[in-house]
Order: C-alpha cells, then structure tokens, then sequence
C-alpha cells in the first residue's frame, strides 16, 4: 500500500538532491552549512525512524543551530537566462500555462480516483499522496517537453527553497511546538483561567470571551485547532452550552472560524503567513499579516455575532 | 483552581510573545519556548528534547508539500512568470483587482469543495497569481513604487489565505469540522458534519463580501 512512508522517502530524496547540489556549488557562501541543513532534513525523513526521540531532538536543535549561523543561505542554482525565457513565451505562448494544470489536476483526480483503487493507496492521506503523484508527474513531463539538463529539477527546486530559506523548517517546528505545549498541559492551565475572565450572567461578555479567547490562543498557538478543545472545554461548553442554553452546533462550528481570524493574525501560522513572504521575496516578514488584518478583524467581528444572535433562542 | 496551580508553563507563551514582538528568528523563539514551557512544567533538558525530537518527526507531513518546489522552479526556467505577466499586460480588463476578485472567488470554492491543495501560495501564487497583478499594477500605473509593488503581492497572498480559510469549512469531511465533531461528541453530543458545515456558509459569504469589497477598492 502506498502512504506515508513512500512520501517521505520521496521529500527525503528531494532535499537529499538539495544537499548534493549545494555541495557541488562552488560559489555558495556558506555552502558546507547549507549542505548539513538540507542534509539534516533529509535524514529526517529517510531515517529518522531510527534515531530515537532523543536523537530527533538532537536533530531539530542542530538544524535550528545551523539556521541561526546563517544556514541555508542562496548560492547559484543554474537557471535560464531572461533572454531564453522570452524565446520560449514566444514560441509556447499561453501553452505555457498547461503544465501549471497538472499539480491541481492530479490533486482534483487522485481525491477522487485513487481511494477506488481498492487497498492500492492509504485511504487516509489519499490528498497529499496526490500532490507527490502530481508533482512527480509534472516534473516528468516538463523534464521531456523543455529538454533541460537534467540536473534542471534539482536545481531549480533548490532556488525556490533557497528563496524561503529557513522559514521551511518553521511549519514543521511550530507543530511541534504544540506537541510539547501540549506535553506541558498549557492548554489546560489557560482553559481553567479563561473562564475566571467573564463577569457573572452576561451573555454578550461571554460570548466575547469565547470568541476572543478563540482568536488570541491561536493567535499564540499558530492553530485554531490547538485553541479549539481549550476554549470549547473552557467557555463554550461550561458556559456557553451548559450555562446559558447555547447551541453546541453554532457555537462549535462559528467558534471555530473565529480562531481561524487569529490565525491570519499570528506570525505563529508560518505556513500562511511568514512562508508566503519568503515565497514572495517581500521585503516585510509580515507583509502578509499586514494585508488581511482588516479582513481578519471584521470576520471576527461578525462570528462573535453570529454567535450572539443565532446560538441562542 | 487552587493557589497551588503552577503558571510556570506558561512561560512559553510568555517567551512567543516577547520574541515575536522583538522580530527574533521565529526558530529560535520557537526552541526557547518549547524549553520555556517544558522546563517550567517541572521537565528535564533531555525530556524536553526527546518532546521537541518526537513531534518533529511525528509532523513531517507538514514539510511534504516542499515536494512541488521542483516543479515550480521549472515552469519558471520555462518562463512561465513571464508568460503570465505579458498576458496580463496585454488584457486590460484584468485589474488587479479582477485577478484577486476571480482568484478569491475560485479558491474559495475549490475549498468548500474540499480541494484545498488544488492551490496554494507555492502552486498557484507564487508563479501565477502575484507575477499576474504585479503585471497588471505597474501597466495600470507605470510609476508605481516598489512598496506598492510588495503590497499588491502581499494582497494576493492574503487573498488565498482568506479564501482558504472561509471556504474550507463548508466541506464536510475537512479536519476542523471533524475536530468539532469529535470534540463535542466526548462531551456526549451527537452531531452530524453537515449540521456544523452549514453554519460556514454565512461566513463564507460574509468574508467574500468583506474581502472582496477590499480588492475591489484596491488601487
């Protein structure tokens, strides 16, 4: 069956190649460093299973380490030049555009082919198994349709990554962060705190702290889904539903959406908001948060409504 | 709650704050704060490694996706940035506002569908929608600055951000609605995904209508 341990040789191979094709180049400032962090995460993921927790600790310490002294760093990737990508708009035209169709095409087909395949594929990650298929088959056809060197898919993989830098170890982290919070039992200190915060027999201050709690916790856990049993267990059950005659559904599924406002607000959610302005080349590592705040503000605005005026007969 | 209830894990958001609010690397504040917390809930060094060391291996699925890097960078060297920037440069009525309108609209969909890999910041912003209304920013206003530039691109990442987040949650079998699901059913209450699904809908629309009455502004 195919899932995740395929995927993760088949990533581990990816960043493996990174780290071959820094080594090899020669002009890269740093590039023995930027070799170990790529290296480090490709063991990771090709033979993590065998270094124990412990040793897996050890491993993120290293890598972060190796951030911090300037890792992964840019180095000259070989690419086409300006003038050899005129000559080919010129010749493609907008077919240009059709290899941009394969990834979401393969992701749109395998979530509704592959689980039909009978045991063939892991029912459970049918999307991201999708994505590796769909980025194996684009590379493959694009490898064969433009004819660069070989080396082409490394290397430019290896210039985009370059380009996010070190923010790419940052999703995977903070994830982790959870994990330890979780450990810790934060969640469970701030959920018996949250409810200390509402004045007696008020229903809109309640519903406030609901959702403001909601939207701040994963402001500082990067995830709504890590600030959801905590604020549900802390106000939106006790509270909200036991209390004041609430209906779960409502508060449930609208509190939910105004933790996701605290994530367009947190420099925690990397993955949405610090990764895309390395991906971007923004000069503002918080350019991002900086556009959809007054979109987040307003949505939060109106999920505590909705909340207010609907959870309640 | 009792005066005896230790605070000290706590400590790590403490440390998220302060070290967010000074700009520190996001990694190391993210180590100091795994520490902070761990060690303030009475951990030892080596156990608060192990913690940091398990999760990190157990959550490499959130570094898969890095897989489509490759394939962008060679629609790149095929000059696709350039293609969908002199396309744009040729269609005047595609404003950058239209591009983002069209974009948020489409995401928001193929969320609510339960496509939400179809796009993305690496897939579909990165080489084609934030080359598209840059394009379409500088023909609309030649002299425009190179931080309008910048806010423009932020724009667009935020506008799949947005689009994401406000479409997902009409589809049933996303993992929020099941965390719900599953949450309120261990406090003993039965729900179905569609009844917690149908309340996304109001906000969907509403961030549309938020979001959208942005872009429509957008200079």
């Amino acid at each position: 069956m195919i899932g995740l341990p395929e995927l993760y040789t088949l990533t581990g191979l990816v960043f493996a190649g990174w780290a071959v094709a820094t080594l090899l180049d020669r002009q890269h400032p740093r590039r023995w460093r930027a070799a170990a962090f790529w290296g480090g995460i490709a063991a990771e993921f090709l033979v993590g299973d065998r270094f124990g927790d412990f040793g897996n600790g050890l491993a993120v310490l290293a890598l972060v380490a190796l951030a911090l002294s300037g890792a992964p760093g840019k180095g000259r990737p070989a690419t086409s030049t300006e003038p050899e990508r005129q000559r080919q708009t010129a010749r493609w035209g907008n077919r240009l555009f059709l290899p941009a169709l394969i990834v979401p095409g393969v992701a749109l087909g395998g979530t509704f082919l592959l689980p039909r395949l009978g045991g063939l594929v892991d029912p459970k990650q049918v999307t991201l198994i999708s994505l590796g298929l769909g980025a194996l088959i684009a590379t493959a056809v694009l490898l064969i349709w433009f004819r660069p060197p070989a080396s082409a898919a490394v290397q430019e993989g290896r210039r985009l990554a370059e380009g996010v830098g070190w923010a790419m170890i940052l999703p995977q982290l903070l994830a982790s962060l959870g994990a330890v919070f979780a450990v810790a039992g934060v969640g469970d200190i701030v959920g018996a705190l949250a409810p200390l915060a509402i004045p007696e027999g008020s229903r809109l201050a309640a519903v406030l702290a609901f959702t403001g709690g909601m939207a701040l916790f994963t402001m500082l856990m990067g995830n709504a889904f890590a600030a959801f049993p905590v604020m549900m267990g802390g106000i939106g059950l006790p509270v909200l539903v036991a209390g004041m005659d609430g209906n779960p559904v409502v508060v449930g599924a609208v509190g939910m959406l105004a933790g996701f406002c605290g994530t367009l607000l947190s420099p925690m959610a990397a993955n949405f908001n610090i990764v895309p302005a390395a991906l971007l080349e923004l000069s503002d590592r918080y350019a991002v948060i900086k556009a959809q705040w007054p979109t987040a503000v307003a949505m939060w605005l109106f999920n505590t409504a909705m909340i207010w005026g609907f959870a309640f007969k | 709650m009792t005066d005896a209830t230790n605070l000290w894990p706590l400590a790590g958001i403490a440390i998220v704050v302060i070290g967010f609010a000074l700009r520190a690397n996001p990694l190391a504040v993210v180590v100091a704060a795994a520490f902070g917390s761990g060690l303030g809930a009475g951990l030892g060094v080596s156990e608060v490694i192990a913690a940091l060391g398990k999760a990190f291996h157990q959550n490499r699925y959130v570094s898969v996706p890095w897989l489509v890097l490759p394939v962008i960078g060679l629609m790149e060297r095929a000059g696709l940035q350039e293609q969908a920037r002199s396309l744009i440069a040729r269609t005047r009525a595609a404003t950058a506002s239209r591009i983002l309108l069209f974009y948020m609209a489409l995401r928001q969909i193929t969320a609510a569908l339960g496509l939400t890999h179809v796009a993305g910041h690496p897939q579909t912003v990165r080489p084609l929608i934030a080359p598209m209304v840059e394009a379409a920013a500088i023909r609309d206003d030649p002299a425009i600055t190179k931080e309008s530039r910048e806010k423009i691109k932020a724009m667009a990442a935020a506008t799949d951000n947005v689009g994401l987040f406000f479409g997902e949650d009409i589809f049933l079998a996303i993992a929020s609605i099941l965390l719900i699901k599953g949450f309120l059913e261990g406090a003993g209450i039965i729900v179905q995904p569609l009844e917690l699904s149908v309340w996304a809908i109001p906000t969907a629309i509403a961030a549309f209508l938020v979001h959208g009455f942005r872009l429509w502004r957008l200079k």
